[in-house]
C-alpha cells in the first residue's frame, strides 16, 4: 500500500490521478482549496457569460470519484513537512503521504503597480476570480484589462457579452504581437476594435488611483487618466509556490524537475504550471502553462509513479484560442519574427477573417509550422508533416488532408497554392481530395 | 456561487416573447368560444405569427457579429427553467392536449367549424376544397413554426455553411413534402401521403386503412406502397450507411426540423448524465419492439382477419400504441416539454424510428464525429448543447470518434466548441470505432 496525495485538483493532478487508477488500487487522495470537484479552468468564462452552468464545467460526473475510490479533500495547504512526509493544512490537519505529487498551478502576475491591491482589481485564474467578478459585474461602468495575452481577451469578451465597456491595455503594438506574427496580429486588433472595445495598443499600466480602497480610476504612463471600477489584471501567470521557499525543494521560477518529473526530494513530484523542466528541449520553455501540457505531465506521472519509466515528452507544439469569433490553431514553430531560415507561405482570404501560414525552411525546404485564423486544421495530419519533416511543395499539394473545417465550407486550397506560386514562381497540383479515406490512408502510410 | 446576473436585454426580449405568445392563447381560445369569425383573417393571424417570430429574432441578432452566440442562455428564464419555461411548458401541453383529445374546443364541428378551425377553413379550402380539420390547423402552424424559426436558426448560426443548407433542407421537407404535397394530392382525390415519413415512425402505414387506401388508388396509390417499403428496407437503410441517421433526423424528418429551429433555444437542458442514457436505452428499444408486434398483429388481422394474436387483442394493442407513444410521447410530452426537458426528448427517448436508424448507425455506416487530436481543453460546450444528450466532451478530450445510436448529425457541438475539435465526418466504416492516431495522453 503506497499513499499517493497529490495537492491540487486542476487538470494536471485530476490526469495523474485518473492514470495512476488504471495502474493501482492503492489510495490516492487529491487536496485542493479552490472546489469540491475538478472543473475545466479553460471553461470559466462560458459561466459568467451564461453559455453553462457551473456544473457544466465538471468533466466527470460526481459520482465518479467515489466509484473509483479517489478521495477529494478540501482543505487549504499551508506547510510542506518533507522530513516526516506529511503536509498541513489552514486548520491544523497534517495529511500524511508516502508519494507527494505537487500541482499547485499559476497565481496572475502582478508588477508592483500602486494600487494593485485596491478592491476591484484582480486576475482571472481561479473559481474565486470569478465569483468575485461576477459579484462586482452589476456595478461595473467600464472596466480596464491591463494585459494583451489570452485571459485578457477572455475577460474583455465576458464583460461584452454583459454590455460593459471595456478598455484593454496592451503594451505591443498589435494585440499579442510578441507571439504572433504581424499579419494575424493585426488581424485580431482589428477583430477586437470591431467588437467594440477600447484597445489601447503600445499603453501601459502606471499606476491604479482608488478611494475608500476601490478602484476609481487608472493612470496611463502618458499620463491620461481613465474612470472605472474594475480593473483585470492579465499579465501572465507565473507558478504557485511561495509556499514553498524556503524549504528544502529545489525551485526557481518554479519547481525544478526532471524529464521524468522528479525533484530534488525523494518520491516528491511536480506538474502542471508549478513545475519547471531542468532540460527543456530548444523549442519549449520550462514552464508551459498549457492545458494539454499539463494533461501529459499528469499522464506521464502516472506511469512513471506505476513504475513504468516515462520521460515527459511535450510533443510537437500546438495550440489554440478564440478570440470572440475568430478561432486561432497553431502547430509546430512559427515565430512571431520569421527570419532565415524561415520564411511562410501567407494567405488571407479576401472577404471573411480566415489566414492560413505556412512556415518552412529555406535551406532544406521542410515545413516546420502552420498558423491558422478562422481556419480549422487537423493535428494529426499536421504533426505528421512536422514529424516527418515533410518537404512544403508536398504539403501543399497534400494540403486538403489537413482542412478540418465542416462540410460545405469553403475550399481554399487553390488560393494558398497560389500564394505560393506568386511567392516562389512555383506551380504545384493539388492532388488529394481531401476525403476521410485518403486522410486515414496518409495517416497510416 | 454567486448568482450569475441577468442580461437586461435578453429579459427585455423574452418577456416581449412571452407576453406575445400568451396573447396569441387567450386569442385563439376566445375566438373558439365566441364565434366571430370573418373570412380572411387567417391571413392575419398567419401574419401577426410571422412577423412576431422574425421580428424577435431580428431583435435578437441584428447587432450582432457571426459566431455563436449563446451568451445569457442560462441567465434567461425561458431557457433556464424559471416559471416562464413551466408557463410555456404548460399552455404548449394544454394545446396538445385539446388538439388530439378535445378538438371541439379548438371549434370543431361536424356541421360545420366553429372557432379557431373555422377561421383555416378558407385557407383549407383553396388547398383542398375541404373543411379545415384540427390536424389541417395544426399542420398550417407546425409549417409555419418551422420555417420562421428556420429563418431565425439560419441567421444565428449564419457563419456556419453546414447549418445553413440543413436548415433550409427540413424547411423544404416540412413546407412540401409535410404539408402542402398531401393536401394536394387530396385536392386531386389521391391517398394523403408524406412521402418522407417512414414506418415505424409512421405507425399506420401497415393498418388495413392506409393500405386499402393506396391500393384503391391506381398505380399512384401502388407507387406510394412500393416506395414506402423500398424507403424503409432499401433507400434509409443506403442512405444511413452513407451519411449516418443524421439525413433524416436532422435534415428531412418533421420532428427534427421542429426541435431543430423552434427547439434550439433549449438544446442545452437536455440531461447528460449516464442515468438519462440508460433510460434512453430502456425506453426506446422497447418502443420499437412494441411498434413491430403491434404491426405484425394488425398485418396478421388484415391478412387472417383474426382479430386476435396469441391472445391479444391487435385492434387494442393499435389504439393502445396510438394514444401512449403516437399522441401523448410524440406530441404532448415530446413538444410539450420543450423549455423543460430540451427539444429531442420524443427523439431521443422514444421514436421507434430513432431507434432503427440508430442500430444502423452504430452497426453499418460511414459517419463518425472525428476529434482533432488533443485540442480538446475539456471546456464543455459540446456536452452542455448537444440535444440529444451525448456527452460529446468525454470522447472528444479523449481523442475518440464520436459513434453514438442517438447522435442525429445536427453539427452543433462542432459549431459551438471553441477549438475547432470536432468535425462531422464520412469515411471508411473499419475502424471508426477504434480510429484514433495521436494519443491524447
Amino acid at each position: 500500500m503506497v499513499k499517493t496525495l497529490i495537492i491540487g485538483n486542476g487538470v494536471a493532478g485530476i490526469s495523474c490521478a485518473r492514470s495512476l487508477r488504471r495502474f493501482t488500487d492503492d489510495p490516492i487522495a487529491i487536496i485542493s482549496d479552490e472546489s469540491d470537484f475538478f472543473f475545466s479552468r479553460t471553461a470559466l468564462m462560458y459561466v459568467y457569460m451564461g453559455h453553462m452552468r457551473w456544473q457544466d464545467l465538471e468533466p466527470y460526473e460526481r459520482k465518479y470519484w467515489q466509484k473509483n475510490k479517489l478521495d477529494l479533500i478540501r482543505a487549504k495547504i499551508v506547510s510542506f513537512d518533507f522530513q516526516n512526509r506529511q503536509v498541513i493544512s489552514e486548520d491544523g490537519n497534517k495529511y500524511g503521504y508516502d508519494r507527494l505529487v505537487l500541482a499547485l498551478g499559476s497565481v496572475p502576475n502582478k508588477f508592483g503597480w500602486p494600487g494593485e491591491e485596491l478592491d476591484g482589481v484582480s486576475g482571472f485564474y481561479s473559481k474565486q476570480d470569478l465569483e468575485r467578478i461576477e459579484e462586482k459585474s452589476s456595478l461595473i461602468k467600464r472596466a480596464v484589462i491591463v494585459g494583451g495575452g489570452l485571459i485578457g481577451i477572455e475577460l474583455a469578451e465576458m464583460f461584452h457579452s454583459r454590455n460593459i465597456p471595456v478598455t484593454m491595455l496592451v503594451r505591443e503594438s498589435e494585440y499579442w504581437s510578441s507571439v504572433l506574427p504581424n499579419d494575424e496580429a493585426a488581424m485580431i486588433s482589428a477583430h477586437i476594435r470591431n467588437r467594440k472595445i477600447d484597445l489601447r495598443l503600445e499603453t501601459k499600466l502606471k499606476s491604479i488611483r482608488g478611494e475608500d480602497g476601490k478602484v476609481k480610476s487608472i493612470v496611463l504612463d502618458a499620463g491620461e487618466e481613465l474612470e472605472c471600477d474594475f480593473v483585470g489584471i492579465t499579465a501572465g501567470v507565473r507558478p504557485h509556490i511561495d509556499l514553498l521557499k524556503g524549504t528544502p525543494l529545489s525551485t526557481d521560477r518554479g519547481i525544478l524537475v526532471n524529464e521524468f518529473l522528479e525533484t530534488n526530494i525523494p518520491e516528491v513530484y511536480a506538474i502542471g504550471d508549478c513545475a519547471q523542466l531542468t532540460s527543456v528541449r530548444i523549442d519549449r520553455k520550462a514552464v508551459e502553462a498549457i492545458w494539454y501540457s499539463a494533461r501529459k505531465m499528469g499522464n506521464a506521472l502516472a506511469a512513471n509513479l506505476a513504475g513504468i519509466k516515462t520521460p515527459y515528452d511535450p510533443g510537437i507544439w500546438f495550440n489554440s484560442a478564440k478570440f470572440f469569433d475568430l478561432e486561432y490553431q497553431v502547430y509546430g514553430t512559427v515565430p512571431n519574427k520569421i527570419e532565415f531560415p524561415l520564411d511562410s507561405i501567407f494567405w488571407k482570404a479576401p472577404q471573411d477573417e480566415k489566414s492560413i501560414r505556412l512556415v518552412y525552411d529555406t535551406t532544406t525546404n521542410e515545413i516546420a509550422g502552420f498558423n491558422l485564423l478562422g481556419v480549422r486544421f487537423r493535428q494529426e495530419v499536421c504533426h505528421k508533416w512536422i514529424s516527418g519533416k515533410s518537404k512544403i511543395s508536398d504539403v501543399l499539394s497534400d494540403i486538403r488532408l489537413a482542412f478540418f473545417d465542416p462540410e460545405f465550407f469553403p475550399d481554399y486550397a487553390p488560393e494558398l497554392l497560389e500564394s505560393f506560386k506568386q511567392k516562389t514562381g512555383h506551380n504545384i497540383q493539388l492532388r488529394s481530395s481531401g476525403k476521410l479515406n485518403s486522410i486515414l490512408q496518409f495517416l497510416k502510410s | 456561487m454567486p448568482a450569475f446576473t441577468k442580461l437586461q436585454r435578453i429579459q427585455n426580449n423574452q418577456l416581449a416573447f412571452i407576453v406575445c405568445a400568451f396573447f396569441a392563447l387567450i386569442l385563439m381560445l376566445w375566438i373558439s368560444f365566441d364565434n366571430i369569425i370573418w373570412s380572411g383573417s387567417w391571413i392575419y393571424i398567419l401574419l401577426l405569427l410571422s412577423l412576431s417570430i422574425t421580428g424577435y429574432a431580428w431583435n435578437q441578432y441584428r447587432n450582432e457579429h457571426p459566431g455563436i452566440k449563446n451568451n445569457g442562455t442560462w441567465f434567461s428564464g425561458l431557457t433556464s427553467r424559471s416559471w416562464s419555461a413551466w408557463l410555456t411548458a404548460i399552455a404548449l401541453t394544454c394545446f396538445y392536449v385539446l388538439l388530439y383529445w378535445w378538438p371541439e374546443y379548438l371549434g370543431l364541428r361536424p356541421q360545420g367549424n366553429t372557432g379557431l378551425i373555422a377561421i383555416f377553413d378558407p385557407l383549407s379550402y383553396l388547398l383542398k376544397k375541404q373543411p379545415a380539420s384540427q390536424w389541417f390547423v395544426y399542420g398550417v402552424f407546425y409549417t409555419l413554426f418551422i420555417l420562421f424559426f428556420g429563418l431565425k436558426f439560419i441567421w444565428k448560426y449564419r457563419h456556419n455553411a453546414y447549418q445553413r443548407i440543413r436548415t433550409i433542407s427540413v424547411m423544404f421537407f416540412q413546407l412540401f413534402f409535410a404539408f402542402l404535397i398531401p393536401e394536394w394530392m387530396l385536392r386531386m382525390n389521391l391517398p394523403y401521403n408524406d412521402l418522407k415519413n417512414m414506418w415505424p415512425l409512421n405507425y399506420y402505414f401497415f393498418d388495413a386503412w392506409n393500405i386499402e387506401s393506396f391500393k384503391n388508388s391506381g398505380s399512384i396509390g401502388w407507387f406510394f406502397l412500393v416506395f414506402g417499403l423500398l424507403m424503409i428496407f432499401v433507400i434509409s437503410p443506403l442512405l444511413t450507411y452513407f451519411f449516418g441517421k443524421r439525413w433524416y433526423c436532422s435534415w428531412v424528418c418533421g420532428c427534427g426540423a421542429l426541435a431543430e429551429t423552434a427547439g434550439d433555444p433549449f438544446r442545452h437542458l437536455s440531461d447528460k448524465s449516464a442515468n438519462s442514457w440508460k433510460l434512453e436505452r430502456l425506453l426506446i428499444y422497447p418502443i420499437l419492439f412494441l411498434v413491430i408486434i403491434m404491426t405484425i398483429g394488425v398485418l396478421y388481422t388484415y391478412k387472417t382477419g383474426q382479430p386476435e394474436l396469441l391472445g391479444m387483442s391487435t385492434s387494442a394493442l393499435r389504439k393502445y400504441y396510438g394514444f401512449f407513444i403516437g399522441s401523448a410521447f410524440s406530441g404532448v410530452i415530446g413538444v410539450g416539454f420543450y423549455p423543460l426537458l430540451g427539444s429531442r426528448v420524443w427523439c431521443r427517448f422514444g421514436c421507434p424510428m430513432a431507434a432503427i436508424l440508430g442500430i444502423q448507425q452504430k452497426l453499418f455506416s460511414r459517419f463518425r464525429i472525428t476529434t482533432n487530436g488533443g485540442q480538446c481543453i475539456s471546456c464543455g460546450n459540446c456536452s452542455t448543447y448537444c440535444e440529444m444528450g451525448i456527452d460529446v466532451r468525454a470522447y472528444a478530450q479523449e481523442g475518440k470518434n464520436i459513434v453514438r445510436a442517438s447522435c442525429v448529425g445536427c453539427g452543433v457541438c462542432a459549431a459551438v466548441c471553441p477549438r475547432g475539435v470536432l468535425k462531422l465526418e464520412n469515411g471508411p466504416e473499419g475502424g471508426r470505432l477504434t480510429e484514433s492516431v495521436i494519443s491524447n495522453s
